[in-house]
This record gives C-alpha cells, structure tokens and sequence, in this order.
C-alpha cells in the first residue's frame, strides 16, 4: 500500500471516530471543561478508548526495527520542558475553552458544519502563520 | 446508554470513537513511523512548517479527517453539532489554538492520545497544561456570564 493511501486510511478512522465520539459536537467538549456547569465526563472516555489501541502500538513499536512501510521512526523527543511547551500548551487551552474546538474535531466538522468550522480554521491557519512570522 | 449522575454522557459511543481514533494513532505510528497530531499534520499540509511528514502523508491524513466525519453524518442519523461559539470568538478561539499549539508543539492528539500513551513527561505537562487551561478559561466565562445554564 502506497504511503499516502495509509495516511488517508489513519485520517478517515480519526475523523470518523471523532464523530462517533461526540467530539465533533463543541457543545460536550465545551461542556467536558465546564466544571461548573453541567459536567459532561464523554471527552474522558474517548481518550480512555484511544488510549488502549496505542498503549499495545507502542508496547509493538519499541520491538520494531522500522516502521511497515517507511525507512524508520520519525518521532519527537519525550523529556524537554520549557517556556514554549508551558506557554504554548496554555495559550492552545484558552482557545479550546472559548470554543470548544480543537484541531482535529475543527477540521471533521469541515463536513458538518462548513461555516463555522471553516471560520475556526481559517483564524487556526493564521495563528499558525503568525508564529512562524514571529518565532524563530 | 446512560451514566448514572451524567445524563448527557456518551460513555459507550465514547469509548468506541476513541478507539477508532486510537487505531488510526496506531496505524500511523506503525505504518508510517510518525505521531498523528493533527495541529503538526495541518502545518506540514498548508506549508506553514518546514519540517516534519512528508506534504503528500500530511494533506492525505488532514483530507481523510472530514472525509469521516462526512462518511459518519451519512450513515446516521445525523451526528449532533452545537457551536456555542459567536464568530468573535471562534476567530479569537482558532488564532490561540493555531499560535499555542505550534509555539507548545502539539495538541489533543499529539499530545494527548499519541504521548500520554507513551508516557512521554513532555507531553504529559503539556496535556496537564492545556487541560487546566481550558478549565480555567470556560471557569471564567462562566464567572464573567458568557456561558449560562
């Protein structure tokens, strides 16, 4: 199977499993961090469900010399803590709680919910810009 | 099904979701090597980011997102979708989630699904982070009126 053809088979799941989930809906993972409010614990469960298959991916992975169908593992570091990973992640949590949107149930609700969806993108895309302008 | 306490809970449509989404982290990582963080995906398929999967692996994966979601909504009954978000704020929302999660170098999958389950202590404080974050902001909305009932 062509590389790519394997990337769309992994986006497909992703983006299907986020709609099965509930994770398409902003409204329950808005409602996720809304301990104030009327808690929805869903968003809990999904990553108590995707935790498993890649808990055994990475138990498997450690005992592969390289991957299916590339010439090796491409993956980030797991120890560095600093400002930008602290800073980063707590700018992108402001964002997900204003709207309830992340990027990946952004870009599933594209086919849903085209309007919105596409405002929340298209403002994602230009933040994205705007770091690469002002970071070096 | 229902949760006792939690009516508007999907326990079960939840867990069945996250292991789909869980199985595509599984093939990429076992196929093609690489993390399925969608923020890193989206960067690398616009061309915003230099570095990272090759653009054919990136724009497939992003391009099969909403294909899903579509396939999904198409073979249901309709898949709930509420934007509790005015456009003010979804614009506010999509600049601090694209800035924050290249500046932090990933989001919820990256770092959620595809670290946590690594015991990466990278992505560990940065779900932490993240999440306290989003809790904090939609605490604040609440205090300041922007969310009611």
């Amino acid at each position: 199977m062509k590389v790519p053809a394997i990337s769309l088979l992994a986006g497909l799941l992703f983006g299907a499993g986020l709609t099965v989930s509930g994770m398409a809906d902003p409204a329950r993972v808005r409602a996720f961090l809304d301990l104030f409010g009327a808690w929805d614990p869903t968003l809990a469960f999904v990553m108590a469900g995707a935790m498993m298959p890649m808990a055994i991916a990475w138990l498997i992975q450690k005992r592969m010399p390289k991957p299916i169908a590339c010439d090796a593992f491409d993956l980030p570091g797991t120890s560095l803590l600093d400002a930008r990973l602290l800073g980063g992640a707590s700018l992108f949590g402001v964002g997900w709680g204003i709207a309830g949107l992340c990027p990946g149930p952004a870009l599933a609700d594209l086919a849903i919910a085209p309007f919105e969806a596409g405002i929340f993108v298209v403002a994602m895309l230009a933040g994205m810009i705007v770091h690469r302008i002002t970071t070096k | 099904m229902m949760l006792p306490g939690f009516p508007n809970a999907m326990p079960v449509a939840g867990l069945a979701g996250g292991l789909l989404i869980g199985l595509a982290a599984a093939i990429m990582l076992l196929g093609l090597g690489r993390i399925a963080g969608v923020s890193g995906m989206l960067a690398r398929a616009s061309a915003i980011a230099d570095r990272g999967a090759p653009r054919a692996v990136a724009l497939a994966f992003v391009i099969g997102l909403p294909v899903g979601a579509l396939l999904v909504t198409l073979a249901s009954s309709g898949v709930e979708q509420r934007f509790t978000a005015s456009i003010p704020q979804l614009v506010m929302a999509g600049l601090l989630v694209g800035f924050g999660t290249r500046l932090g170098s990933g989001c919820t999958s990256g770092h959620g699904v595809c670290g946590l389950s690594r015991l990466s202590r990278r992505s560990m404080v940065a779900t932490l982070t993240f999440m306290t974050s989003g809790f904090a902001t939609v605490g604040l909305m609440r205090t300041f009126g922007f969310i009611n009932g």
